[in-house]
């Protein structure tokens, strides 16, 4: 016999279901006004430096079908590559956002600031990256990604270098659709499927 | 905040549901069919969003007067949900921030897609926040949700449950799950309670009624701990503030 570990193991995830929007996003449930101040609603302030974009796109499933239901939360840094709360950071970025598919379309809409290069551990940097968490009915652990975009070098970025399948790194990297305007589909399951991340 | 906090503690998958699992059909299109891509954390995963007391309104941890600003209580089982947030060193996770939502007593949803015939509660909204203390601990009051059937299986009834959303201090260990109740016969029946293919996890998510908690003549009270993903660190390492 040996001591027994006295870790704690991670609490299990279950799905978020498809009331999400009650407790994370009330006013999207048709709740307005639950909460004073709805956290997420955008992860910049007037005043953000740097190019502010805009990213849409949809969470399509294995039948090709999107997603009327899901919520993608996202975190990121300032144009300087700094996260909220680090020396010189930005003040007007908080980095983090709360969106929702919509009921109708399945379109969902991420405007923001454009990243800068990221530190790696132990040196260099990051490819501009924003990190995605995706949770919706029938997903039961949250998905993380993360969006790229295609008018940066990527070419040495740590995580998409490790992608064995060199196509599958693509489905990282948001498409320019017009000045400061992006496309970022995010396929659950089959033919072009995102790279999912556990990290 | 500080950039060199070490990595996140790799995520034991077998302590979660498995993605596909065709007795929860929703599942089934919606779960990659392709392996996840795993390395070491990065500094992306290893920071996170904080948020400040500024955002809590007086009653936000309060379903049963919330909706009304105070003005009419809903109807139902008045509870006491309550408990603490630690990561799995045991250490407590203080300042993050806490949301539930649920269903009222008849188990309808305030939501503009639920259309189940159990009538809505003029008096409950159905959402609740909160930020733990500095020892991690964090507590609601509320109505108990009644089950509910909803379209899977031909007669498929979600046990009662609780939603709960937390953050944790650092995007990688943010984590949605359910809070199930004690002595529930609808738990062993759902197939989204065994998406979870280990036993023992499945208990973790049903909390233990909590007389010790419960105040006599108003509430009942349950106990749901939580245990997030915790942070690799070495003698070698600097140790950030709060450490």
């Amino acid at each position: 016999m040996v001591q027994s570990l006295d870790n704690l193991r991670e609490t299990p995830s279950q799905t978020a279901g498809p009331y999400v929007h009650i407790g994370c996003m009330p006013t999207h449930a048709g709740n307005a006004g639950a909460f004073g101040t709805e956290i997420g609603k955008s992860p910049i302030a007037d005043g953000a430096k740097g190019q502010i974009v805009t990213i849409r796109g949809q969470v399509i499933d294995g039948t090709g079908w999107a997603l009327r239901d899901a919520m993608i939360e996202s975190w990121q840094t300032d144009a300087a590559g700094r996260f909220p709360g680090q020396d010189d950071a930005d003040p007007a970025v908080s980095g983090f956002a709360r969106f929702a598919a919509d009921g109708e379309s399945g379109e969902f809409t991420l405007r923001t600031v454009k990243p800068g290069p990221i530190p790696a551990r132990g040196g260099g940097f990051q490819a501009p990256h924003i990190s995605l968490w995706v949770v919706a009915r029938g997903v039961n652990v949250g998905l993380q990604t993360r969006i790229y975009f295609e008018d940066e070098d990527n070419s040495a970025d740590p995580l998409l270098k490790r992608i064995e399948q060199r196509p599958r790194a693509e489905t990282l990297i948001a498409k320019k659709t017009a000045d400061g305007e992006y496309r970022f589909d995010i396929r659950l399951q089959g033919a072009g499927e995102t790279v999912f991340l556990d990290l | 905040m500080t950039t060199d906090l070490g990595p996140l503690v790799p995520r034991d998958r077998a302590a979660h549901p498995v993605p596909y699992d065709v007795d929860y059909k929703t599942s089934v299109a919606r779960s990659p069919h392709q392996p996840l891509l795993s390395m070491e954390s990065t500094p992306s995963e290893e920071t996170g969003p904080r948020f400040g007391h500024n955002i809590l309104g007086p009653l936000d941890n309060n379903l049963i007067l919330n909706w009304t600003k105070g003005a009419a209580p809903a109807v139902g089982e008045r509870i006491l949900v309550h408990g603490r947030v630690l990561d799995e060193f045991g250490r407590p996770v203080p300042q993050t921030l806490v949301e539930i939502w649920q269903a009222n007593a008849g188990g309808r949803y305030r939501h503009v897609k639920d259309t189940y015939f159990a009538p809505i509660d003029p008096n409950f909204g159905g959402c609740g926040r909160t930020i733990t203390d500095y020892n991690g601990y964090y507590e609601f009051l509320t109505i108990r949700p009644g089950a509910y059937p909803w379209p899977n299986r031909a007669n498929d009834w979600r046990p009662m449950h609780i939603h709960f959303s937390i953050f944790g201090h650092s995007f990688g260990q943010r984590l949605i799950s359910q809070m199930y109740f004690e002595g529930d016969p609808l738990i062993a029946r759902c197939p989204i309670v065994n998406t979870i293919k280990d036993r023992s996890q499945i208990d973790r998510l049903v909390a233990p009624l909590d007389m010790a908690k419960s105040r006599p003549l108003d509430f009942l009270a349950y106990k749901m701990d939580i245990v997030l993903r915790g942070r690799r660190q070495t003698m070698f390492e600097n140790k950030p503030e709060g450490m």
